[in-house]
């Protein structure tokens, strides 16, 4: 009986734990958020009543996000961005399962370990090395040729190549996964039955890939849009969101405006991340 | 598929991974080392040499700063297995079904949030005028606002913060696949909590706890964000160095140097971990 109770005791103490570390979890994001609709310039307690400005409002000096014209700009270039990564992760990353499920070739765990490498590089290096060896180039370029190649100078070209680089590290994992548990049979299959290779590919491979190549395509755009370290070394002109905001903090100061976009984002995210989990899980039927 | 066309499918799919990883990987570290060996000896003229390395170890604040960063990553990196264990228990092996999926879920949420909201979120919180200075004001406990950001402890919980779901993430997924029959055998053949514990799960968890150590550890020590703006102006972290010799001081040849310097180290204490462990990165990082 006691050791019944004690057991019960180091239950509750357990469970308290867990709560406190979520909470622990939540409260920078609550406080980001919720001073989104603070009444006040500033983003601090105490609360002056609940307000919308920070989102609509059109004039100084409360200029909501909707008509901040910087920042819409900021996310519309992280929009692109996260677009073209998306989009490039997912298509090498297709390839690459291909690659390492269903090839042999020599030193292929060799290949494999480089595969992962990428997600183990620190964002910042990645960054400064990618830039160092585009301005290399796009500098002999001028100097033997007189020729300038603009898209190697920094700015979204750079950008999107410098997340591309260890976000397919990603997408291949996911996308290798899923292909490792599809049953060969069912290509046997089709083929015995006369389909062509292209049309057994279209038909019954890539169907069973989709799941994970959209769950793939929806991380590596939340991973891009989020992207500080490698994207600040080779940014241009066209700031994606994360660098504007900081700029912002950095030059103004923290003000409610940011609050609505962290609030923005974290829903915006929050809802893409579900639709990535539910895509994933499998029809209730089986 | 005749052999031929078998080889040249092999070549098309081979052709995209060969050119990421040359173009993106290898041949900018390449140039990175190239450019970290050169020495500038005059306006436009350069010369080979070891000198910007020489800088770095003749000058004891960058040194200082390198290790101050690796000893705070793997003081953040323990914290967060530490804490991030129970954590990953409790919903692998403890919650209900239900629960379980909802609690992962809402571990995963903050993983989708930026690392500048997160850290914009604790400002709000600790600053001098932030959250909980004026509650501590309005409870009485103090008169006067309390500045809680700028110091290294604010510095660690911030990284532990933002770091502590890629240790959770793995740890769940393995030991989510670890037998209920395993612990209550260890617990039938007379261990203890802790015995079971030490002999059954922590081996078993193994390989998700290296993966997480070192995705963490990795993180931690190429952060940016957190430790500056938790930090302020003082944190000194080694990848402010590298921000400020690339861009603040336009001097890219110790600029590659110290991001040389940074890989190395990291790689080093990678290859360490995954020594000391008997544990490969295919099988931990790669499974995650």
């Amino acid at each position: 009986m006691a050791k019944a109770n004690t057991n019960r005791a180091l239950m509750f103490g357990y469970r308290s734990y867990v709560v406190a570390f979520f909470i622990f979890l939540a409260a920078p994001l609550v406080a980001a958020g919720s001073f989104a609709f603070n009444d006040s310039l500033f983003p601090a307690l105490p609360w002056q009543g609940f307000t919308l400005d920070w989102f609509f409002n059109d004039t100084e000096p409360k200029l909501g996000m909707f008509h901040d014209r910087r920042l819409l700009r900021g996310l519309y270039y992280s929009f692109v961005i996260a677009l073209m990564v998306s989009a490039l992760s997912v298509a090498v990353g297709t390839t690459n399962a291909f690659l390492f499920v269903r090839r042999d070739f020599p030193f292929k765990n060799v290949f494999y370990i480089m595969m992962i490498v990428p997600l183990v590089i620190p964002g910042v290096i990645l960054g400064i090395s990618i830039l160092v060896l585009a301005s290399n180039i796009a500098n002999s370029m001028e100097n033997r040729f007189e020729l300038e190649l603009e898209f190697l100078r920094p700015g979204l070209f750079l950008v999107v190549m410098g997340q591309f680089s260890f976000i397919t590290t990603i997408t291949s994992l996911v996308i290798t996964a899923r292909l490792r548990k599809f049953d060969q049979s069912l290509e046997e299959a089709a083929l015995n039955l006369g389909a062509g290779h292209a049309r057994v590919l279209r038909t019954i491979t890539l169907p069973f890939l989709r799941p994970a190549m959209i769950a793939a395509g929806i991380v590596a755009f939340l991973v891009s849009f989020e992207n500080f370290n490698t994207t600040l070394f080779l940014v241009g002109s066209e700031s994606p969101l994360t660098i504007t905001m900081y700029d912002r903090m950095a030059k103004v100061g923290s003000t409610p405006v940011l609050n609505a976009v962290s609030f923005f984002l974290m829903v915006g995210s929050g809802m893409l991340a579900l639709i990535s989990v539910a895509v994933q899980r499998p029809p209730r039927s089986d | 598929m005749s052999a031929d066309a078998k080889r040249l499918s092999l070549i098309l799919l081979f052709a995209p991974f060969a050119l990421w990883i040359s173009l993106l990987i290898i041949l900018p570290h390449i140039g990175m080392v190239a450019l970290s060996l050169r020495e500038k000896v005059a306006p436009r003229v350069y010369e080979f040499g070891f000198g910007n390395y020489i800088d770095f170890i003749n000058e004891p604040i960058y040194w200082n700063t390198l290790l101050r960063t690796g000893s705070m990553s793997l003081l953040v990196t323990v914290l967060a297995l530490l804490i991030g264990f129970p954590v990953a228990y409790y919903i692998a092996k403890i919650a209900g079904k239900r629960s379980r999926g909802a609690l992962f879920l809402m571990c995963l949420i903050p993983l989708w949030v930026s690392d500048l909201i997160r850290a914009f979120g604790w400002i709000l919180l600790l600053r001098e005028t932030g959250v909980v200075s004026s509650v501590l004001i309005w409870s009485g406990m103090t008169t006067e606002g309390i500045e809680f950001l700028y110091n290294d402890v604010t510095v660690v919980v911030g990284l532990v913060y933002t770091v502590i779901l890629f240790m959770i993430v793995p740890l769940v997924s393995t030991l989510d696949g670890m037998g209920d029959d395993m612990i209550e055998a260890g617990y039938n053949l007379g261990g203890n909590t802790l015995t079971v514990l030490r002999r059954i799960i922590i081996p078993y968890a193994m390989p998700g706890i290296v993966a997480g150590c070192i995705v963490v550890f990795m993180l931690t020590a190429g952060s940016y964000l957190t430790p500056i703006l938790l930090g302020g102006k003082n944190s000194s972290w080694f990848t402010e160095q590298i921000y400020d010799q690339f861009i603040t001081r336009f001097n890219w040849e110790s600029g590659a140097a110290f991001g040389i310097l940074l890989l190395a180290f990291t790689s080093f204490v990678v290859w360490l971990g995954l020594r000391l462990s008997g544990q490969s990165l295919a099988n931990t990082v790669a499974k995650t």
